[in-house]
């Protein structure tokens, strides 16, 4: 039993190196996902942005994934799997992974690789990531002319730099509309736990809250506002089937275009390490149709974003108070500058909250 | 008042779960098994709950897919652990891996795709009494059936002859065996009953808490049975308390957010799990009614023919 076990394991691992000698001609292109594919989030629109590829140069490249790989040690385990099954770029999507992509790009200097929203590079590691605020500062907007109550719900993951710029470009927007918008903040302290998000939703909703927003990822918040008869925003991906008179719009992911300009610049040979920080005119991520909204909001959310990609509006216009009283340190000219959006970590004023660790 | 009842329906249905998939550990372990697999079959008796909802419209039967496909992942459980008296723990741990996977596989056409979740109860007067009305009166029959199931075990464990052999298993094997009870059929059964709860708590999520399905929505939440089931001490009475006090903490943390209580939140996010060690410390602590363990719990009995 057990010989038969081990030519069996042999023929196995014989076939898998067959099939790679075949394939040699193809550029193989490696994934690592945190997540299943069918989490209706964040994994899957990666995956979208795989399929985009495949669908663009399916004929000159081979896209291996991984999926629901843990953060960790295990992530580097996976990456250096993909590099010894041949694959010459590899795109690792999730913030957990970058010491771990760090330390297998430094071993294996002739392959590439990309981390999606990590700040650690190398000469053959970039990084990427897209600026979700902009998409934040609309929904602020949307948000403060839908809401009866004047009060928001935000139901937040871990109060990172990320986040906590999404919440501030909110409520920023939202006070160009109603100076004395409220906003309740809940951490749900995870990115996924269904169950977890609905009663976030439900304990913002009874607290008086009818938009509620979220930075978590499942449609589960989306589910709840919808039976509650309330309005919401999806988060990731495309959630109104979750709430057809529910959802107002969506942050939508989308990572194809830049797989796909990636792989290219890989083909042609001119690949090199970057840094790229992409925002709605770049294409790295996208509004959902604006719906359940009357026309003018609709409108109104319309022009933003189309300011907002012509570079005339920007969330973090200077002077911005923060919780203090105190203007913050305008480095960007007349906005806020990259690092100070990408190392966030106070409330402007107007949020009634204290952000948690200050 | 509103606010109050809105926090206990909440409290009710977070709690209905964990109620569930502990009571039926608490059988398993009471037979002598120990079946840290609980969050196995939980995920994927909520992969075929919904499975079983969405191709039937009947949430009744997909409750009943739910547990059978709780009781076919004990069933395993059970070859491995009681007829090849494999390691326990190690058959456990497996199971939960095993169970994510085959979630995710048996799900996977199902995500994204919508039911109507279970029908909340609507007596008329007595649902429409203030405050209490849709308490006792309003919520779907899960939260109804987990009271019930406890009751049931409670009765069976400690006020008849079975529950008593039962017991007796977990205590001594040993002893049992030599006193002529079949102790592997007796924990087979035992280890059942544990799968087809943990398969029922699961399809709880997607045919009522949050009605649909995604890969990975059980969220840890079979571990958290299995610790009210140590939390209890291995009594019933204990494990409602257990229950309802893990469901309580975390949905008041959430409201404490809301309000904007200054205290962290990562703190208040762990309240429930250190709310379960202090009340641990406490009952190892106290003279009368400490830790009663089966002795025999997780120890493999291969009886001498």
């Amino acid at each position: 039993m057990r010989k038969s076990l081990l030519a069996l394991a042999a023929g196995l691992l014989l076939a898998a190196s067959v099939g790679a000698a075949s394939a040699a001609d193809k550029l193989k292109v490696g994934f690592v996902y945190l997540g299943p594919i069918g989490d209706l989030g964040w994994t899957y629109q990666h995956d979208l942005g795989r399929q985009a590829l495949v669908k663009e140069l399916g004929d000159k490249i081979e896209t291996t994934y991984l999926e629901n790989v843990p953060e960790g040690p295990d992530a580097e385990r996976s990456i250096e799997q993909l590099v010894r099954a041949g694959n010459k770029l590899i795109f690792t999507t999730s913030f957990g992974y970058m010491d771990p992509t760090l330390k297998v790009a430094k071993k294996y200097p002739n392959v590439h690789f990309e981390h999606a929203t990590g700040y650690k590079r190398n000469p053959n590691m970039s990084t990427y990531s897209a600026k979700w605020y902009q998409g934040r500062y609309i929904q602020g907007l949307i948000a403060a002319k839908m809401s009866k109550a004047g009060v928001l719900g935000y139901i937040g993951s871990f109060p990172i730099p990320e986040v906590v710029s999404g919440i501030n470009a909110t409520i920023l927007a939202a006070q160009t509309i109603n100076p004395n918008i409220k906003v309740k903040i809940i951490w749900a302290n995870t990115w996924f736990d269904p169950g977890k998000e609905a009663d976030a939703a439900k304990a913002l909703i009874d607290q008086g809250a009818d938009v509620i927003m979220q930075h978590t990822d499942s449609p589960a918040p989306m589910q709840i506002a919808s039976e509650r008869g309330k309005l919401a925003f999806g988060q990731d991906s495309e959630m109104i089937k979750f709430g057809p008179k529910t959802q107002l719009t969506s942050i939508l992911d989308t990572w194809g275009p830049y797989y796909i300009e990636r792989v290219k610049a890989e083909l042609a040979g001119t690949w090199k390490s970057e840094d790229t920080w992409g925002g709605l005119d770049s294409h790295m991520f996208a509004m959902a149709p604006y719906t359940n909204m009357p026309d003018d909001v609709k409108k109104m959310a319309e022009d933003a974003q189309a300011a907002i990609i012509a570079g005339k509006l920007h969330p973090f216009k200077c002077p911005i108070v923060g919780q203090d009283g105190k203007p913050v340190e305008c480095k960007g000219g007349d906005h806020l500058d990259d690092g100070q959006i990408l190392g966030m970590n106070f409330y402007v004023k107007g949020i009634d909250d204290k952000l948690p660790g200050k | 008042m509103a606010l109050v009842e809105a926090i206990i329906l909440a409290v009710l249905a977070a709690s209905t779960p964990l109620l569930i998939a502990a009571t039926g550990e608490l059988v398993t372990e009471r037979s002598g098994v120990l079946n840290l697999g609980v969050e196995g079959m939980m995920i994927v008796g909520a992969a075929c709950g919904f499975a079983g909802a969405w191709l039937t419209g009947s949430i009744f039967i997909g409750a009943l897919f739910g547990i059978v496909a709780g009781m076919l992942m004990s069933l395993v459980f059970a070859l491995m652990t009681l007829g090849l008296a494999v390691n326990q723990v190690a058959t456990g741990l497996a199971l939960t891996i095993l169970g994510i996977g085959l979630s995710g596989l048996i799900g996977a056409s199902f995500v994204g795709e919508r039911i109507t979740p279970a029908a909340r109860l609507a007596i008329p007067g007595l649902t429409d009494i203030p405050l209490v009305g849709r308490v006792l009166f309003g919520e779907d029959g899960f939260v109804y059936f987990s009271i019930a199931l406890l009751v049931g075990v409670w009765w069976f464990l400690y006020r008849t002859r079975a529950g008593l052999i039962l017991r007796a298993c977990g205590d001594n094997h040993v002893s049992a065996h030599a006193l002529g009870y079949p102790v592997l059929r007796i924990r087979t059964f035992a280890v059942m009953f544990g799968g087809a709860c943990a398969g029922l708590a699961g399809a709880y999520l997607p045919l009522a808490y949050t009605p649909f399905f995604i890969p990975g929505m059980t969220a840890g939440r079979g571990w958290i049975a299995l610790a009210l089931v140590v939390f209890s001490s291995w009594r019933p009475g204990r494990l409602v308390v257990g229950a309802y006090l893990f469901g309580a903490v975390t949905i008041l943390q959430l409201h404490a957010q809301g309000w904007g209580v200054g205290i962290p939140s990562q703190f208040m996010s762990a309240l429930p799990y250190l709310a379960t060690i202090i009340v641990l410390v406490l009952i190892s602590r106290a003279r009368t009614g400490g830790s009663t363990a089966p002795a025999a719990l997780g120890t493999v009995f291969v009886p001498d023919r």
